[in-house]
């Protein structure tokens, strides 16, 4: 897939910098542990950095296991191999095989479905693709203004109808004008929605079901927005929206923050879903290829 | 299941104790272990589960437990106890005191919730008589203004935003027209902005200084995990907030970060938003909050609720009809009714004690009622008193009568009979309860 122009390790270092900055960063909770101390009280610290962590109480156990039952080397690689391995398992790329593909974008409220969006039309436009973006949030106050602005700035088509009107409707409107003007791309943005609201879900469904009869083979991504402050909530969101609409990629957003989203250590262990991109700002160009190698690095010491 | 909502999981625990006579040391440990694996799944930040489980321990372990006849009775009522208190004891309200117009500043991360919040809570203020002003200082966030601005609309409630100025220059310019127009409360919504963004951080604390809110509230996602904790103590340090606000919380998290961020602010919640409708934003309640954690239902919420929405000798009678098993269509159609008056169904469900446990998978679908209502209009007096006489002819007319199909006639006596054994196991609940510490909401 195309990387050119997307300098991804210096976003994530970045991020490791804002996660050193914090008082309670991982590393500086379990010091002692990551200093080589191996006795109950070190192997605790470990264990509540962790937790704090997100990574959650049944990973966390597998984790610790994981690292004391190490054999002939250093516990401290064990864990880094472990986690290392479940995200290896699911770093992904956009795959868009083209000549037309469809981006879905879903997710709960405040996620960051629009702002990634906008960074995905800007980053689709600078390989060269015309895009369109599909409003289809029609039930956010004013959220299809705010994607007209990022359409705008990412020199992107727009297809939109009124506020409150049906979502479908501006999916279905959106993939036939992108083929009737040969674009490449059509990125759908879709009204956050809590996982545990039925007809809402049902209506995410449609939107999927009218592409899918719309353009034999899309979406070609589905992409579900997680905040990284999320935390064990994210599993059921996984579950869910990926029951619901076959979600094909993760996008782990607010990436820049001192949150250290550990439950997709969980989520990719449990639903192996790729994750594919990392938002971490608010900048057009805040968007980098998801790469489990610089998430551990951040979350973890990197070995001598 | 790898997943199990808190409730769910505590109850199992209390189950457990519930069918031993007596609690040793040995059994409040295990049940305590169980305890903090279900706070810390909930979300509750680790050193916060960690000084709660301690306290319960000390006071649980010795004279306490040992003098009481029902120890595990005793268990639960201390946990109930300690976490009510870390919720803040008592309700807290919005502090709107000193000369109006009285300002209220929102601030929080980006997606918190922040805009949705101000708009429920000019409907709020709305309600209790108060006449607020909204003012945008987002000034990054495209369209954001325009979203407050809608939201205004929706609220019916003045909105104040100056394009191109600064954000502590709107919010001081939105005090004075909020003092000229005559509005007595107003609502600064931020900009969403990380706790470690010292330029942005910066911005808010100069605002403060600028407008002095009476309250300065921190809008917090129910869905947040550990972080929560340096998020509110970042916020706190920076700004003094005077209370929380948490949303969300009509999904299915269970919001240990309400725990966490009282823990370490010491900031109340205030309110909480618990939908969609800008009416979805509702008081906070720490012992409601920490009995519905604990699986025990929310009892005071569902009586107030149902109060507020139908008369109480209606409520009685079909209390009385519940009681008695006489559960006929058109008391199901008389329930749903209520029920549409009330809020979606799925909340309401949760807060009956014991049903958290029964049916973690309730779904209910608010098209499906009025659909369901059509159907039992359609049925003859006799038909609703003994579904049990309605065959295929019956059921092709009443088909026919409501505009729907025979599979959604046969849906809807379906969902009827699972209601009716539903609440055929009330009366067995009620005793467990009363039995497993029934007493401790009251």
């Amino acid at each position: 897939m195309v990387k050119e122009g997307w300098p991804t390790s210096s976003w994530w270092k970045r991020w490791r910098e804002s996660l050193a900055r914090t008082r309670d960063n991982l590393v500086g909770q379990a010091a002692r542990w990551f200093a080589g101390a191996r006795d109950e009280g070190a192997w605790q610290e470990l264990e509540d950095a962790l937790l704090t962590a997100d990574v959650g109480v049944d990973m966390t156990a597998r984790l610790v296991r994981a690292a004391r039952q190490a054999r002939n080397r250093d516990p401290r690689q064990a864990l880094r191999e472990e986690i290392l391995g479940l995200l290896t398992a699911v770093e992904g790329r956009l795959e868009l095989p083209g000549p037309l593909d469809v981006i879905m974008v879903v997710g709960v409220n405040g996620t960051g479905k629009t702002t990634t969006i906008g960074k995905l039309a800007h980053r689709l436009r600078g390989q060269g693709k015309r895009v369109v973006v599909a409003a289809a949030d029609t039930f956010r106050a004013a959220g299809i203004d705010q994607l007209a602005i990022w359409a705008g700035r990412a020199g992107a088509d727009l297809v939109r109808h009124r506020e409150g009107s049906d979502p479908a409707a501006v999916a279905f409107d959106a993939v036939q004008a992108a083929r009737a003007r040969g674009c490449q791309a059509v990125i759908v943005d879709t009204a956050g929605r809590l996982h545990t609201r039925v007809n809402l879900m049902e209506e995410l469904k449609k939107i999927h079901r009218v592409i899918a009869r719309e353009l034999p083979g899309a979406p070609q991504e589905v992409l579900l927005c997680l905040d990284a402050h999320t935390g064990q909530n994210a599993l059921q969101q996984a579950r869910v929206f990926l029951e619901a609409v076959g979600v094909t990629g993760i996008v782990l957003t607010k990436l820049d923050g001192t949150a250290r989203a550990g439950v997709v250590v969980a989520i990719a262990d449990q639903f192996r879903i790729p994750i594919k991109l990392a938002g971490l700002g608010e900048g057009i160009e805040d968007l980098a290829d998801f790469s489990a190698r610089d998430f551990v690095d951040a979350l973890l010491p990197t070995p001598d | 299941m790898a997943f199990e909502n808190l409730t769910a999981r505590l109850g199992e625990v209390f189950r457990r104790l519930r069918g031993k006579g007596k609690l040793t040391e040995a059994d409040v440990n295990e049940a305590l272990r169980e305890v903090r694996v279900a706070l810390l799944e909930a979300d509750v930040n680790l050193k916060v589960a960690r000084d709660l489980i301690a306290r319960v321990r000390e006071r649980a372990v010795g004279e306490e437990v040992m003098a009481s006849l029902t120890p595990a009775q005793t268990v639960l009522k201390i946990v109930y106890e300690e976490m009510t208190r870390v919720l803040g004891g008592k309700t807290s309200r919005l502090d709107l005191g000193g000369n109006p117009p009285v300002p209220l500043m929102l601030v929080g991360l980006h997606g918190s919730g922040k805009t949705t919040t101000a708009g429920k809570l000019a409907v709020f203020l709305s309600k209790q008589g108060k006449f607020p002003l909204l003012v945008a200082t987002d000034v990054y966030r495209p369209a954001a203004p325009r979203q407050l601005e809608v939201v205004a609309g929706q609220a019916r409630v003045p909105f104040f935003f100056l394009p191109g100025a600064p954000p502590v220059a709107i919010a001081r310019r939105g005090l004075e027209q909020a003092r000229q127009q005559g509005r007595d409360v107003v609502l600064i919504d931020t900009a969403g902005r990380l706790q470690v963004d010292e330029e942005l951080m910066a911005e808010l604390v100069e605002m403060k200084a600028a407008v002095a809110p009476r309250e300065c509230l921190l809008v917090v996602d129910a869905m947040t995990g550990q972080e929560a904790v340096n998020v509110a103590r970042s916020f706190h340090e920076r700004l003094g907030l005077t209370g929380v606000i948490l949303t969300k919380l009509d999904g299915d998290a269970r919001g240990g970060a309400a725990l966490s961020v009282q823990a370490v602010t010491g900031c109340p919640v205030k309110l909480v938003g618990v939908g969609e409708k800008l009416d979805a934003l509702e008081p906070f309640h720490p012992d409601r909050m920490a009995s519905r954690i604990l699986g025990m239902g929310d009892l005071a919420s569902l009586v107030e609720k149902v109060e507020a929405a139908v008369e109480a000798e209606r409520i009685r009678e079909l209390e009385r009809r519940i009681r008695t098993q006489e559960f006929t269509l058109d008391d199901y159609l008389e329930q749903l009714k209520q029920v549409r008056r009330m809020g979606p169904l799925d909340q309401l469900l949760g807060l009956i004690p014991g049903l958290g446990r029964a049916v973690p998978q309730v779904q209910v679908d608010e098209k499906d009622l009025v659909r369901t209502e059509a159907i039992i209009c359609s049925m003859t007096r006799e038909e609703r008193r003994d579904p049990s006489i309605i065959g295929a002819s019956r059921k092709r007319r009443i088909a026919a009568g409501s505009g729907t199909t025979v599979q959604d006639v046969n849906r809807v006596l379906k969902g009827y009979e699972q209601a009716r054994r539903l609440l055929r196991q009330l009366p067995d609940m009620e005793k467990s309860m009363k039995r497993g510490g029934g007493r401790l909401w009251r």
